[in-house]
Parts: C-alpha cells; structure tokens; sequence
C-alpha cells in the first residue's frame, strides 16, 4: 500500500476500513459460504456509496477520483479488501465502469449510473479455457457486425459474478481485431453456468454465447479497434488483483507474526528459534517487495508511463509467486491449527491464491515480459 | 562551476544529460574485479580512468550532489542525485570510486569525522584522490564484526595498530582505510572499539593479494605490524566505535540506495547483473517457453529490487521505517543476485559449463554461476540480514548472546578457545 497517502486518499481507505470492519467481521465472511451471490446488495450500496466504483470514472459522468490518479486511489480500496478478504465484485464492476465511461466508449450513462450507486453490477467477459489471460489477441470469441446489429458467438470464464450482474461487457475479435460489446443480463442466447472457486465468497460462472444479437449501439469504443483499451483494461485488473493479494499477504503476516510471539515450543516463543526468524525475514521482504512492485505499477499505468506493461506484468508474476509463498509459509507456521476452516488464515490463502490464478499465471506474466524486452530491444 | 544557485530539478536534469552524453563513454555497469579479470594492468587502467572520470564528475559539478557544500559537495536534496544517476543508465560511470569511498567510508566521516578529518578527505573523495576501503572483517570472523580483534594501543598522541583486516575487494590500488580496531579489552565485547583512518601505503602494512576462485586477484589482506596512527585520525570517541560501528552497517546496506553514491538507473542489480535475454540469445533458445520464462523471472527479480529499494529508501527518509529496514533491501537485492545467475547459468545451457571463445553473452554465465554466493556474502551476508530484520525490524528475541557483559578478552572466539 501507498507509503504517504495524501489527506484525501486516506480518509477514502480510512472509511471504507471502518466500513469493513463493522460488516465484514471474518465470521461474516465464513457465513457468506453458502449464499448463492456472495454478497448482499445492501452490501454493495453501501460501499458504492463510499466510492468503491466511481474511482475509474470521470467527473463528467458523475465519478471522480480523490487523487488525480483514479486507478491509483482504487488499489486503497482492493488493499483493504484483501485485508478483511471481502466480498463483493470490486474488480470487474470497475473495469467495466472505467471502460463504460473512458473517452469513444459511445453512450453507456445509464449503465454507468447503475453502477456508481451501486444499484447494478456489471462485470468483464475476458478470459477464456486454455487462452492465456496474457494473450488477448489468442482468443476464440467472435464479434460480427450484420447490418445495424453485433452478433456474438464464444464461450468466456472464468466470468467474476457474472450470475449476479445486470451487463457484461464481452470482449472478442473481429477479424484480426478486438471488439468490446456491452450485453444485457437476459439477453437470448446469453446462459450462464456457475463453476466452483478456491474463495469463499467471489463467484464465478461459464458464459455461453450463441448467435447473441446486439444493437450496434451496444459496442464500447470502435469495432474490430480496442485492442489497446482491452490492453489498458488487462493491465488495470492486473493492478487491481494485485493491490488486494498484498492487502491479503499483509494480514496474513501479521496475523503469523503475532502467532510466533503467542505459541510457545520446548518453553519458548516461535519467534525465539532462528530457522523460524529467517523465514519471517524472507516473508517480510517479499511483502515490501509486493507493496513496492505493485504501487509502482499503479503510479505507472495512472500516469501512462512507458514501462507500465512491463511493470504491471513483473507485479502480477512476483506477487503470484511470492504471496502465494508467503500465505503457504504462514501455514506452516501456524501448524495444524492453520488448515482448519474455523481459523482466519485460509481467508487469505484463497484470496491470494484466486489471485494468483486470474488475469494470467506468474509464468504467462514472465512470458510477456520477456516478449516486452525484446520489443524494447528492436525499437 | 556550472552550478548556479537552487538550479531547478529540470534544468539539473537537462545539464546532467548534456554532460554524461558529451563527455562519457557508453558502456554498462561493470563489476570490479569479480568477472575473473586476471590482468592487472587493466584493472590499474580502469581504476585510473575512474579517478579521471570522477574528476571530470566534479569540475563539473555534478560529485557528491548530495554532499555539504563547505566539503565540495553540491547541498542537494536526494532528487537531483536520482536525476543524474538517471542521465548516468548506459554510460561509464567510476563504481570504484562509489562504494565503499562515498559510502559507506564519507558518509561515516560526514556523521563522524572531526572537523578537519572532512575537510582533508571528502574533497579528495570527490575529486577521485582519494580511494577509500572498509576494513572491518578479520580472518577470525566477520558477521561478528563487533568481535574486532585487531588491537590499538595508546601510545602519547598516537596509537599502535596490531593485526589483521581481510576481504577487501581493491585494497592494493587503494589509497585510505576506515579501520574498526579493539581498544579495550577488558569491557565487554562492544563496548572496547574504536575506530581509525589511516593510509594503506605505509611501513607497517602489509597488503596481500588473495585469489579468488575466478582467478580474480582483487581480494586482498592487510597485515598490521606496529602501525602508528595519530590520534587526530581517530573517528568518533576511543571506546565508542560500536556508535560509529552501527551508522557504518547502515551505509553498509543502503549500498547503491544512499543518495550519496553515483550508480546509473535501472541498471539492474547493483552487482551488475548477467544479461538473460542476452543470454538467451546467444544460447539459441529464444524459442524455449520455458527460456523465456526464465529471462522472465530474472527481470522480476531486477524490477521488484530497485521497486523495493525505492520504496524503503523513501521510508527511511520519512522516518516510518527504521534505518534497519535497509536490510531488508540487501537480503532481497542478494537472493535475486544468487537467482539470476542460476537462472543464466541454466539458460547458457551447456555453453554455460564450457564454452568457445566467441560464444557471447553465455560464455560468462559459468564463472558468474561459481561466483553466485559473493552477492549473499560480501557487504554482510544475507544470514545477517535476516537477523537484523527479524530481531530490529520485527522486534523478535535476539539470538542469546554468550557473555555479553563478560570482558571481551574471556569470551571464547574459536573452537580451541573454548574452555
Ligand atoms: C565480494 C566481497 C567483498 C567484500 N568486501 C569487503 C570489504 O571491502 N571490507 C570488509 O571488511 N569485508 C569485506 N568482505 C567480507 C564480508 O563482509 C564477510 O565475508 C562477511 O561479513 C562474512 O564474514 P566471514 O566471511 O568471516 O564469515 P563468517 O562470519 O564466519 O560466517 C560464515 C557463515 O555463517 C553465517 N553466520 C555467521 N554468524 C551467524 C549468525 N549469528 N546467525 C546466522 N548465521 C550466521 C554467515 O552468514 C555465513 O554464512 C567482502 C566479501 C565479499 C564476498
């Protein structure tokens, strides 16, 4: 998280903390297990409220940021997420919220207006079976335009709340292209199948879609042109999976940090012997590590900076690779105790895990960045 | 000088650009000594060019950006230091002259040093006159660098320096010392030290070369026989150089961070790291999934280095970590050393382990591999690092102690020692 947050940035992650920690006890988040959609709607508007989807859009559309940097202010709030492991369709409803309202997205204000109550939810329709997430240009979904109408045809998952959400922004090629379409929940030929999940309370689902039929009005941004606002899309998902697996590995940490002084062995703390002091070091550099990469990244894609895709791609395979680590290690440490449902430390370990798996692997993430050095090579 | 009074960030950048393109050769960060050069009149040829370089450094304005003007420094803040190091990425740039001379050995002067002590040295520092080394680790022992055994004795206004200091990288070709000594031996292990300057060419001092595994000769012994040293050469108070010890360890592991020091942006690891993608290509395997994720993995490793730096650096400063938070820069920045060089080794594939002349990037990648602990071990190993995050940064127990309040002349220092 932000070393100096300026005034405004904290009171925004300052109430969304104190929001969280009166509803979102991790008792609440155990309970949530069985609820269908993971979360309440009451939930959601509430948060919304506290600005957890205006962060991405502009002030001319009724959002804003509290920084000049939107995406920036967004990461506080996936931090604090992660460090409760809250519900709720943070990253995909401000994907699509940002893409909605980003400059020849066409028309989608009222779309927009639903999402920044709170009153709707939408999400991305993105990743597909055996694409990697890294990728785009690889993937199967088709987008034809006949007459003053899109039709698509493809299957998408994993789908983040795409059972609970009024749109899904469905992103596919046209010819060699990529297109973005805005489809209504409902819409013929749309079906959505839900899958299973490491996380308690994220849900995902499989969208199967045949022979959809949109008004070509429902495309966002031009037809066959969107691959670098998918591009840009990609890398603030990343960000934002990122910004919430760190909030996770940090509380984790300390939750383990704070066991090693409480748990006594051979009448003596844990936090006494050496070999466990070296892997608290190790754990404690990866976090900073994790903190670092992915503010850097943040700052990067807010300011558009040249090294942004690169930055995001190194924060999004360290952070798989090493919180993953992390969360493992504090298992180990915590003994039996840490594999059982009823403590709080596998909260995390799923977060970070689902994390770790979406919005392309640690290895598809080194993939890309090997392919950006060679770019930068040939420029 | 060039330098005009509070010179806007952007103008300093600008001027800075100008001058490293006009006035210095391209090349990369090169790591002294420790690539296996065995020859010495390229290494004496090198370390003359740097002191050439840092020379042009200063007449120009741009040495010890961060230094106080009264000891020919600039008095900037640590921006325009990054600044330059930015118009520095892909130029020569005199490392020799860096670590340890400006840090950790000025910065401990400018915290430390009397009066004149900084005015004779940090100039000359500044200038390229003066190369400085550390000598701190001993045959006996060096993560306990606090065990000191090397003894100075008070003679009238001067003291008389006993025994011997090992592991300096450079010592034969270079000019000063900052030397940590015991001075009491009847105080409890921290308590009795002292710390002193002194030239390395005097009668007395003997420095001996040590090869390296590499075949590298840069590692050298100083052996001290009745080495007199006047007492206004000593640094901090006699007794007190645990004080001074602990600032030193600090400088010690903000390395390549410290605002004080020269070192080109984004030039990887401070160890000048092996080129993957470089090697990759040379090894023909740009096609491997599997390379690539290698080469992949190594530039991780580089970015989140300089991310973390970045980011504890601004913590120190801001006060909301403490100086001991730069250890967890150096266990992080020696582990993805020791990494990315298993990472080429295995990228090298066979021409890793025996190679052509004309193999390229990959005809490295062998010695690199052997030398791979260096990056765990030198500037206090990773181990130490550990400790001092876990015991100073997390504030768990500290390792018992043996005889922490015991004389130090009784507390057992070798296997045969022990009673
Ligand atoms: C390239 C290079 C350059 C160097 N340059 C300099 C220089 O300029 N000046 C200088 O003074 N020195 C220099 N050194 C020396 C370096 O600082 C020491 O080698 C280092 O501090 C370790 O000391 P040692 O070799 O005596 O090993 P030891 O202290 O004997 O340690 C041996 C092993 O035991 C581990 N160990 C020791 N104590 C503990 C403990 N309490 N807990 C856990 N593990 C422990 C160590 O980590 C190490 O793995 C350099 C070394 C290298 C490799």
């Amino acid at each position: 998280m932000l070393l100096e947050p300026l005034p405004d940035q904290e009171s925004l992650r300052d109430t969304t903390a104190k929001y969280l920690a009166d509803v979102m006890s991790s008792e609440q988040v155990r309970r949530l297990r069985d609820d269908a959609a993971g979360f309440a709607p009451g939930y959601w508007r509430q948060g919304a409220e506290l600005g957890w989807t205006s962060l991405l859009v502009g002030e001319a559309q009724g959002g804003g940021s509290v920084s000049e940097h939107g995406l920036v202010d967004l990461t506080l709030i996936a931090h604090e997420f992660g460090l409760r492991a809250a519900p709720g369709p943070l990253l995909p409803a401000n994907i699509v919220a940002g893409a909605l309202s980003a400059e020849g997205a066409g028309d989608h204000s009222e779309v927009v207006a639903g999402l920044l109550s709170g009153a709707s939810v939408a999400s991305w329709a993105y990743a597909e079976e055996a694409v990697a997430a890294t990728e785009p240009a690889a993937m199967a979904c088709q987008v034809r335009a006949e007459g003053d109408e899109l039709v698509i045809d493809g299957v998408k998952r994993p789908v983040e709340a795409a059972a609970q959400s009024d749109h899904l922004l469905v992103t596919g090629r046209t010819g060699d292209g990529l297109t973005q379409v805005l489809v209504a929940a409902g819409t013929p030929g749309l079906s959505v199948e839900a899958m299973h999940s490491v996380d308690l309370t994220r849900r995902f689902a499989r969208v199967e879609l045949r022979g959809v039929r949109v008004p070509s009005s429902a495309a966002v941004g031009s037809v066959g042109g969107a691959g670098a606002q998918v591009e840009r899309q990609f890398e603030q998902a990343v960000v934002l999976a990122c910004a919430e697996a760190v909030g996770a590995m940090q509380a984790a940490f300390d939750m383990t940090l704070a066991w090693t002084f409480d748990r006594y062995s051979f009448g003596r703390p844990l936090a006494s012997y050496q070999a466990l002091k070296h892997r608290c070091a190790d754990m404690k550099s990866w976090l900073e590590g994790a903190h670092a990469v992915t503010d850097a990244a943040a700052r990067a894609l807010a300011t558009a900076a040249p090294d942004a895709a690169e930055l995001a791609s190194v924060a999004k395979s360290f952070v798989g690779d090493y919180g993953a680590e992390l969360l493992q290690d504090c298992v180990q440490m915590h003994g039996g105790v840490g594999v059982t449902f009823d403590h709080d430390l596998h909260l995390y370990l799923r977060r970070v895990s689902l994390q770790r798996a979406l919005w392309g692997t640690p290895a598809e993430h080194k993939r890309r960045i090997t392919t950006l050095l060679e770019q930068r090579g040939d420029a | 000088m060039a330098t005009t009074e509070a010179e806007d960030l952007d103008d300093f950048r600008e001027r800075a650009r100008k001058w490293v393109t006009a006035n210095l050769r391209p090349g990369g960060a090169e790591r002294a000594g420790l690539r296996g050069s065995t020859d010495e009149e390229a290494e004496l040829a090198a370390v003359a060019r740097e002191r050439e370089v840092q020379r042009a450094m200063f007449d120009a304005g741009f040495a010890g950006i961060c230094f106080p003007k009264e000891y020919g420094g600039q008095g900037l803040p640590p921006a325009y230091q990054g600044a330059f190091n930015e118009a520095l990425a892909g130029y020569e740039y005199p490392g020799r002259l860096q670590v340890p001379t400006l840090s950790p050995c000025a910065a401990v002067l400018l915290e430390f040093g009397t009066e004149e002590q900084k005015r004779q040295h940090i100039p000359a520092m500044l200038k390229g006159e003066e190369l400085w080394m550390q000598l701190l680790s001993e045959p006996g022992g060096g993560s306990d660098v606090a065990g000191a055994t090397t003894t100075a004795m008070r003679d009238g206004e001067e003291w008389i320096l006993n025994g011997s200091k090992i592991w300096t990288t450079g010592a034969w070709w270079s000019d000063w010392g900052l030397c940590l000594t015991r001075t009491n031996w009847d105080l409890p292990k921290h308590r009795g030290l002292t710390v002193f300057i002194l030239p390395l060419r005097q009668p007395g001092l003997d420095v001996h070369r040590i090869e390296m595994l590499n075949g590298s000769r840069e590692f050298c012994q100083e052996f001290l026989s009745d080495v007199r040293v006047p007492d206004t050469d000593r640094v901090g108070d006699v007794d007190d150089g645990w004080t001074v010890g602990t600032r030193w360890m600090f400088h010690e592991r903000m390395l390549y961070n410290s605002p004080l020091v020269s070192f080109p942006a984004g030039a990887g690891n401070a160890a000048g790291g092996p080129d993957l993608l470089g090697i990759a290509r040379s090894a023909g395997v740009l096609g491997d999934v599997a390379m690539r994720e290698r080469v992949g993995e190594g530039r991780v490793l580089d970015v989140v280095g300089n991310c973390l730096q970045d980011r504890v650096g601004a913590a120190v400063r801001s006060r909301q970590m403490s100086d001991q938070a730069a250890a967890i820069v150096r266990l992080f920045k020696g582990i993805s050393a020791a990494r990315t060089r298993t990472l080429g080794y295995e990228i090298a594939g066979a021409a890793g382990g025996v190679w052509a002349d004309g193999d390229g990037a990959s005809a490295d990648a062998g010695v690199d591999f052997l030398m791979r602990q260096t990056a765990c071990i030198g500037g206090g190993t990773t181990e130490m690092a550990r400790n001092v995050i876990s015991e100073r940064v997390l504030g768990m127990p500290r390792e018992p102690a043996v005889g922490r309040d015991l004389p130090y002349r009784d507390v057992p220092r070798s296997a045969t020692s022990r009673r």
